[in-house]
């Protein structure tokens, strides 16, 4: 191998190198892009956002089987009106469907569901409150 | 705020929720549990708030104010007896949330990065019908149970010819309708998938009867979770899956032990039209055996001088209101060196812990309120079984009549007491509509009277 084929070679490495950069560049472009189009993060690792909820999904179900489990059957009634309450995080995507400046069809549904959803959140909270302030010990 | 603070601010609220549920395995430290759950909603509330696509405070401000105070008025103002009703409702109210929600992102998906209004990513769009689907069943399904423990709506199980043909036709036609909106994207269909849904919701809880209530309002429970979760995998929101699945499994959790209370399968449940008045030609025996009836002075008697009492409640305590004067009568009681203990069935009521909360309602101290297998095995010690607004939770033939309905569901052995003491208002049958025979037994002597008249009755006696 002689010095004019390695200046090839480098040329070469040298070309390659920059395509890669470019091609990284854009790379980056695509996952800011995808990162800002959505709030689901994995997308830019490259996995499909459902195989990523249900990964979640799967791992939840496991913890609420066994925190359920432990919840002492006198408490079954809070346990149901305060997951009542929680489940009300469904005011989450109304906020998003209500939160654009513009009044369109959408962010009425939203505002109906921002309403409905702080009903029941404001209710659940409070009546578990109410309940469990009874289950003091006694005398 | 960036994607990742916000999705960290999303994930301490998810544990937030987890701490809430997890508080609830002792009294102690379920308060605390509370606020961890009002932490997290707080958090979740704040962080969208935060982000920047969310610009009209005003419209929500306003919308958080108006839904907070109804909340708070109606949460403060309820009756603990009417709880089951309540829990109902609000069910209701998070399963039109859900189709609210999934209609928004429906018509404006790229609020949410889901794709172009009639061009959403397919894999987005099932769960949104999904979420629209189960959130539409639970909102009319919870109405119909609000109106039945309301007494808006007869309680006793609607069963009409082809109904289960019916409803599983309606099924698959919504299974079918889903299929063509995905494919499609029609506007129509997604209205139909709603309307759809709708009426299987008031279908499948119209012939289930009073008595699996409790099932029912935990089987709400956990359809409004998984409504949740159908709207979280479709924002992409990884805290609406986790809260989902939370309250999906103990909702589901909440059924199971239900069912089992009263040996029933979670299907003969759904599928319905056990309860209720017993279906015709049985005839009533009690003419041909004979009752022992008493008074309070009786009742009161046989108590002062009894060594230890069991208290039964069931939801004829909670109809009568007769918690605060069974406690009085149990004060009285204990303070003449009888040991008074209560016994809980897991069905007692209609809904899970009904019976806890109403005793703790009525400072019962939660120590002497046992679940059925920490004192069954103590009635055969027990010189008084004090049986208030119960029926088919303590009937023998669970155990001994193999042609029974409740055939097989664990009972409380009230009769292995010295004496039994039933109160009761006539000698109507319990909801499962089977007689009780623990009415004809020697041991048993029958109260005829309202829950709380008779507790006042005998407080008076015993004075």
């Amino acid at each position: 191998m002689n010095a004019e084929q390695l200046l090839d070679h480098a040329k070469q490495l040298a070309t390659e190198a920059e395509r890669l950069a470019g091609e990284s560049v854009r790379v980056a472009q695509k996952a800011a892009q995808s990162a800002t189009g959505s709030s689901d993060i994995t997308q830019s690792a490259g996995v499909d956002p459902f195989i990523f909820g249900l990964t979640v999904l799967v791992l939840a179900c496991f913890v609420g089987y066994y925190v359920v489990w432990r919840v002492t059957p006198a408490l079954h009634s809070p346990l149901m009106s305060v997951t009542n309450a929680i489940s009300s995080v469904i005011i989450v995507g109304a906020l998003i469907a209500a939160g654009p400046a513009e009044t369109n069809f959408s962010q009425i549904m939203g505002f109906c569901a921002v309403v409905l959803a702080s009903v029941n959140i404001f209710g659940g909270f409070i009546v578990t409150q109410r309940m469990l302030s009874m289950f003091k010990k006694k005398r | 705020m960036t994607e990742n603070i916000s999705s960290i601010l999303y994930l301490v609220s998810s544990v937030c929720f987890i701490m809430a549920l997890r508080g609830l395995s002792s009294p102690e430290t379920s308060r605390q549990g509370n606020v961890f759950g009002i932490a997290g909603m707080v958090v979740a509330i704040g962080t969208t708030l935060a982000l920047p696509s969310v610009l009209s405070y005003e419209v929500i401000i306003a919308g958080i104010v108006i839904g907070g105070a109804i909340g708070s008025f109606i949460a403060w103002k309820i009756e603990m007896t009417a709880l089951p009703q309540l829990v109902a409702a609000f069910h209701s109210l998070v399963g039109l949330a859900a189709c609210f929600v999934a209609a928004a992102a429906y018509y404006r998906p790229e609020a949410y990065g889901i794709g172009e209004f009639l061009a959403i990513h397919t894999s987005s769009l099932i769960e949104m019908t999904l979420g629209l689907a189960i959130g539409a069943v639970t909102f009319t399904g919870s109405i119909i149970a609000f109106g039945k423990l309301q007494g808006l709506i007869t309680g006793s199980p609607l069963v009409f010819k082809g109904q289960h043909p019916l409803n599983a036709l309606l099924g698959v036609g919504l299974v079918g309708l889903m299929v063509w909106v995905v494919r499609d994207q029609t506007e129509i269909g997604f209205w139909a998938i709603l309307v759809l849904s709708l009426l299987i919701g008031v279908l499948i809880i119209l012939p289930i009867g009073g008595a699996d209530m409790p099932v029912v309002i935990s089987m709400l429970n956990s359809y409004s979770g998984w409504a949740a979760c159908g709207i979280g995998f479709t924002l992409g929101n990884s805290l609406l899956i986790v809260t989902g699945a939370l309250v999906g499994s103990s909702g589901a959790i909440l059924s199971y032990i239900m069912c089992k209370g009263m040996n029933r399968s979670f299907f003969s449940v759904i599928l319905g039209g056990f309860g209720g008045e017993s279906p015709g030609g049985a005839p009533r025996t009690q003419g041909d055996k004979s009752i022992k009836t008493g008074s309070a002075e009786d009742a009161a008697f046989i108590m002062e001088n009894a060594a230890s009492v069991i208290i039964v409640p069931g939801y004829g305590m909670a109809v009568a209101q007769a918690q605060h004067a069974l406690r009085e009568m149990c004060d009285i009681l204990k303070s003449r060196d009888v040991t008074v203990r209560y016994a809980i069935h897991p069905v007692a009521g209609r809904m899970p812990g009904h019976m806890n909360v109403l005793l703790a309602e009525a400072n019962v101290p939660y120590e002497q309120v046992l679940e059925l297998d920490e004192i069954n095995r103590d009635f055969n010690q027990t010189d008084v079984a004090f049986v208030i607004g119960a029926n088919d939770v303590t009937n023998p033939a669970a155990k001994t009549d193999p042609t029974s309905p409740i055939y097989g569901m664990p009972i409380l052995d009230v009769e292995n007491a010295r004496t039994v003491l039933f109160i009761k208002r006539s000698m109507a049958s319990g909801y499962a509509g089977v007689d009780n025979e623990l009415f004809f037994r020697d041991n048993t002597m029958m109260l005829f009277s309202d829950a709380k008249k008779m507790c006042e009755e005998v407080v008076k006696a015993l004075k």
